[in-house]
């Protein structure tokens, strides 16, 4: 659900976040005013110019006199607000998140077109995760490449919905959802049918940029070769907005 | 030169394509320095082919595919103090654990018989018996360091036995990731 | 229309039928229609044919004991059901033997005493009206009194006299989380919004419970009554029932109490010529868990997807179409008309110092009396369970009741005489959740309890948060691997860390809590798990 558009009398508030004291408007999130102040807080749905889905948990972090960890992106700022963004137990709990994603699917980074530009390797890294503890699922899944220009690989989908929520609210296709739950989940075009048979896909492929893994690629891209530019983003977001 | 006595290093290959062992040779001329402080008693580099009762610090190579494999890790854990997964292979399964998606009957008949061109037959002598899934090498027994790559530089597995020949616990994920 | 014309009409209905002075009542809820109470009700009628014009056939709504069906109750029309004649496990052929004995002695062969514990310990608000009233009657409901808490609170009371009374009460949710019910609808009052809405929570779906589908069932009305107060209260005009679509009865019964309603005025444009209006809509639930939690509910409702989004903006706030909404359970719901009718202080005086009123409980498992209570808060859970449940059948010994459902957990023997509210089930690892009970005995293994409860919720997971969907997918491979001795201990501890990252991270209650039985099982029946270990 998209949080309400920013209002144009808004307060400014103080907080404090990992003992730096900052000052934010009242109508930003915390992940927005971290990501202002260089404060690195790992994230993999969200991401900047689309609407918030709070999924992958990443980004949760303590604040003082909350009973709950609370998600940075789905949590407005409030004066007063004492912020802790990288406590070892929020490190340990970043650190198995990003092991169960792992083991959902086959992410077999060296032979991925996304190697070394892929926002789960980076996670995995910068979260201290150099093994998976848990089993590996073992389930298989398809890769569907029968679009010209693009290819889906569901084995390395981390559900984060970033294409479903570009489609919908950027681009206004909404070729893509999810089906199924829980692990079983997959995204999907039109009515589950062949990406190259999708009536409603427009093949403006910003599905594929904003993938942050190697799930949506480019059609002919080899090992490392998939490079992603999601700069466009904010800035048709923002447009859109101003209408 | 030091005094103190070395560290004795021993290290092998699973189920990998000896790739890690490629990079553990391209420190190149720090193989050297390395040599003063380790001594590398056992290993497919070198000649001794007994693994010693005990050594300090064991390297591992690829994943648990065979029975061979198993006995191989259960082995280095019993006589190695500190134990490494080298490589994406050994700490994730990797590449040879693509197979998993297939039947293992499957994947040996596609192997010797499918793509034979001559003498089709599915060997039973001398080649190790496959396991229904390949697993990393932590599946089968503990492991204390992880170091991913594919493979890992030789920077990163200079890093990891400096800092252990220091005395330090290396910090992997500072300098490697999976795939790097 | 005030009281006095509400008791006029009530005396009205009632007189429709003032020849009769003895009722056959038939319970024609959906565990008595299973066991084949639809043959059992017609086989009455045809067997009194129409020599007797003073008696009369009635389907009735659940009479509690379930495991007894299909019930059937001698009684005059005042009469409820502790004075009425009780039979059980009725047959179609045994409907001329009821009827022959009328007027002599009962029937021994099929006398289910209403003297006893099961029926003598229960303090009946919320189904005061259950296995009294003809569920699908307008008019059988208003003859006993119904609707009198709307008419009162629109005809004497102000919105926020209604507040004061709810929150007076002290009534908390009934559906397991126990937030004060009228802090919550003073918050939504609160809101300046045009457009507000109530809904009421009817996706029921914990395993062994059947509390709101019994309500639903016996008493629609009921339901309905409590939803247009809170809309009153709220200054809402539109509501919506979301009920899942397993219930067909409880779903048909809803849309007839809906028409009526309507037809009769309690619904609609001015209901009871005052300015208020409400219109009430059903929505089917499609068959998934997650749809009993708010916010994926009112996805639901919307037509997305059913799934859960982060909190807050809390409902009250932000909810259905990003409205101001209350929603509340059914049995909160069912509340509601009596605590108008006799006060908020009346309702204080029943249960707990924190938990005012009474609680209905679903219970099942092996257990001699399974079926549907109602007691007052703080009742022991050996009175629930040895007294009231007639204890465990077979002369086995009791192991432990897993209460809350797949968010709950398992209490032991020792904790048996601790008295039930929201507070004193939280210190024992569980929770009251909607009022699912289920018993089990010496034989039970524990360890496969949480082995079932996850894999429920594992496939009903909705897959949006990675902790939920993945982490219940790896603890019930785990739970698996222990339940047939192929686990370790290092599977244990990862399980129990991994029970510790899917509470602490995930989006909504179901991930949240799912990993309550086994921390349940565990505090209680280590030995179990410890037992199992392969490495032991």
């Amino acid at each position: 659900m998209p949080l309400p558009a920013n209002r144009p009398n808004v307060r400014v508030v103080t907080l404090q976040i990992d003992g730096q004291d900052l000052s934010a408007r009242e109508d930003e999130t915390i992940i927005e005013v971290c990501r202002e102040h260089g404060i690195p807080i790992p994230s993999l749905c969200y991401l900047d110019g689309l609407s918030i889905w709070g999924a992958c948990r990443l980004c949760l972090v303590e604040v003082t006199g909350q009973g709950r960890l609370l998600a940075a992106c789905s949590t407005r700022v409030t004066e007063g607000m004492q912020i802790q963004t990288n406590t070892e137990t929020l490190q340990r709990y970043r650190r198995t998140i990003v092991e169960l994603l792992f083991a959902e699917r086959n992410h077999v980074c060296s032979v991925c077109v996304s190697n070394g530009h892929c926002e789960l390797q980076f996670m995995a890294q910068m979260c201290g995760v150099d093994h998976v503890r848990v089993p590996h699922r073992q389930v298989s899944y398809p890769v569907d490449s029968s679009h010209e220009m693009f290819r889906v690989d569901h084995d390395r989908c981390i559900l984060c919905t970033r294409c479903v929520r570009v489609c919908d609210e950027i681009e206004g296709a909404h070729t893509w959802d999810v089906m199924g739950r829980g692990s079983d989940c997959q995204v999907i075009t039109d009515m589950a049918e062949p990406w190259g048979d999708s009536d409603t896909c427009t093949s403006c492929g910003k599905c594929v940029q904003v993938c942050p893994t190697g799930a949506l690629v480019k059609q002919g891209t080899s090992v490392g070769e998939m490079v992603k530019d999601q700069h466009f983003l904010p800035i048709l977001a923002r447009r859109r907005h101003i209408l | 030169m030091s005094t103190s006595p070395k560290i004795t290093v021993a290290t092998t290959w699973l189920d990998g394509c000896s790739g890690c062992h490629m990079s553990f040779l391209d420190m190149d001329e720090r193989l050297i320095e390395l040599a003063q402080h380790i001594d590398i008693l056992y290993s497919p580099l070198v000649d001794n082919k007994i693994l010693p009762e005990s050594v300090d610090i064991g390297i591992l190579e690829g994943s648990v595919s065979s029975d061979e494999d198993v006995e191989k890790a259960r082995a280095f854990r019993k006589h190695c103090k500190i134990l490494i997964s080298l490589g994406d292979c050994a700490v994730n399964g990797n590449v040879p654990a693509m197979r998993n998606h297939f039947k293992l009957a499957d994947v040996i008949d596609h192997a010797y018989r499918e793509t034979a061109t001559l003498q089709a037959q599915i060997p039973t002598q001398q080649v190790p018996a496959l396991r229904a899934i390949v697993q990393p090498i932590h599946a089968v027994v503990e492991v204390d360091i992880y170091v991913p790559g594919c493979p890992p530089s030789a920077d990163t597995i200079w890093y990891v036995l400096s800092e252990l020949i220091a005395g330090r616990q290396p910090n992997p994920s500072a300098v490697t990731r999976f795939g790097a | 229309m005030n009281l006095d014309d509400l008791a006029d009409l009530a005396k009205q209905y009632r007189a429709v039928d003032q020849q009769v002075t003895r009722e056959i009542r038939v319970c024609v809820a959906a565990s008595c229609q299973s066991s084949g109470a639809g043959p059992v009700q017609d086989a009455l009628v045809t067997a009194l044919g129409t020599e007797l014009p003073d008696c009369k056939v009635k389907g009735v709504g659940c009479m509690g004991l379930c495991s007894a069906g299909p019930l059937v109750a001698v009684a005059a029309p005042d009469e409820c059901l502790e004075e009425a004649t009780l039979y059980r496990d009725v047959t179609p052929a045994d409907a001329d033997d009821i009827i022959g004995t009328l007027d002599g002695a009962p029937l021994e062969r099929l006398h289910c005493p209403t003297n006893q514990p099961f029926f003598a310990r229960q303090r009946k608000i919320v189904l005061e009206h259950a296995g009294l009233i003809d569920p699908d009657s307008f008019k059988g409901y208003v003859a006993v009194g119904g609707y009198a808490g709307l008419i009162r609170a629109l005809s004497e009371m102000t919105p926020s006299d209604v507040l004061r009374e709810v929150t007076t009460s002290g009534l908390r949710g009934r559906g397991g989380g126990g937030y004060p019910t009228g802090l919550k609808w003073s918050t939504v009052a609160k809101m300046p919004a045009e457009q507000k809405y109530v809904i009421c929570n009817a996706d029921e779906g914990d395993p062994g419970a059947f509390m709101d589908r019994a309500i639903l069932e016996s008493d629609p009305h009921r339901v309905i009554e409590g939803m247009a107060i809170a809309a009153y209260a709220i200054g809402a005009n539109k509501a919506f029932v979301y009920v899942r679509a397993e219930y067909p009865l409880a779903v048909e019964r809803l849309h007839t109490a809906i028409r009526k309603a309507k037809r009769s005025g309690f619904l609609g444009n001015k209901i009871a010529d005052t300015q208020f209006n409400l219109e009430v809509e059903v929505r089917l639930g499609a068959g998934a868990f997650v749809c009993g939690e708010e916010t994926a509910l009112m996805a639901s409702i919307e037509g997305l997807r059913g799934q859960p989004r982060p909190r807050p903006p809390y409902p009250a706030e932000s909810g259905l179409w990003g409205r101001p909404t209350l929603i509340n359970n059914v049995e909160t719901f069912a509340n509601i008309a009596p605590i108008i009718r006799e006060g908020g202080d009346w309702f204080a005086a029943i249960g707990t110092e924190r938990s005012k009123g009474t609680k209905v409980f679903a219970l099942a498992g092996t257990i001699t009396n399974t079926g549907l209570i109602e007691v007052p808060m703080g009742t022991s859970l050996r009175d629930i369970i040895e007294v009231i449940g007639g204890g465990i059948p077979g002369g086995k010994a009791f192991k432990a009741v897993q209460t809350g459902g797949p968010s709950g957990g398992c209490i032991p023997s020792q904790h048996l005489d601790i008295g039930v509210d929201y507070d004193s089930l939280k210190t024992l690892g569980t929770m009251m959740g909607s009022g699912g009970m289920i018993v089990m005995d010496e034989t039970s293994s524990m360890v496969d309890v949480a082995r079932y409860f996850m894999e429920f919720c594992m496939t009903e997971s909705c897959g949006k948060c990675i902790p939920c969907r993945t982490g219940t997918q790896q603890m019930h491979s785990i739970l698996d691997r222990l339940a047939k001795s192929q686990g370790t201990r290092a599977d244990l501890l990862l399980l129990e860390e991994l029970c510790e990252v899917v509470q602490a991270t995930s989006l909504c209650g179901l991930g949240q809590t799912a990993p309550n039985p086994v921390l349940s099982t565990m505090r209680y029946f280590r030995d179990e798990y410890e037992a199992k270990l392969s490495d032991a």
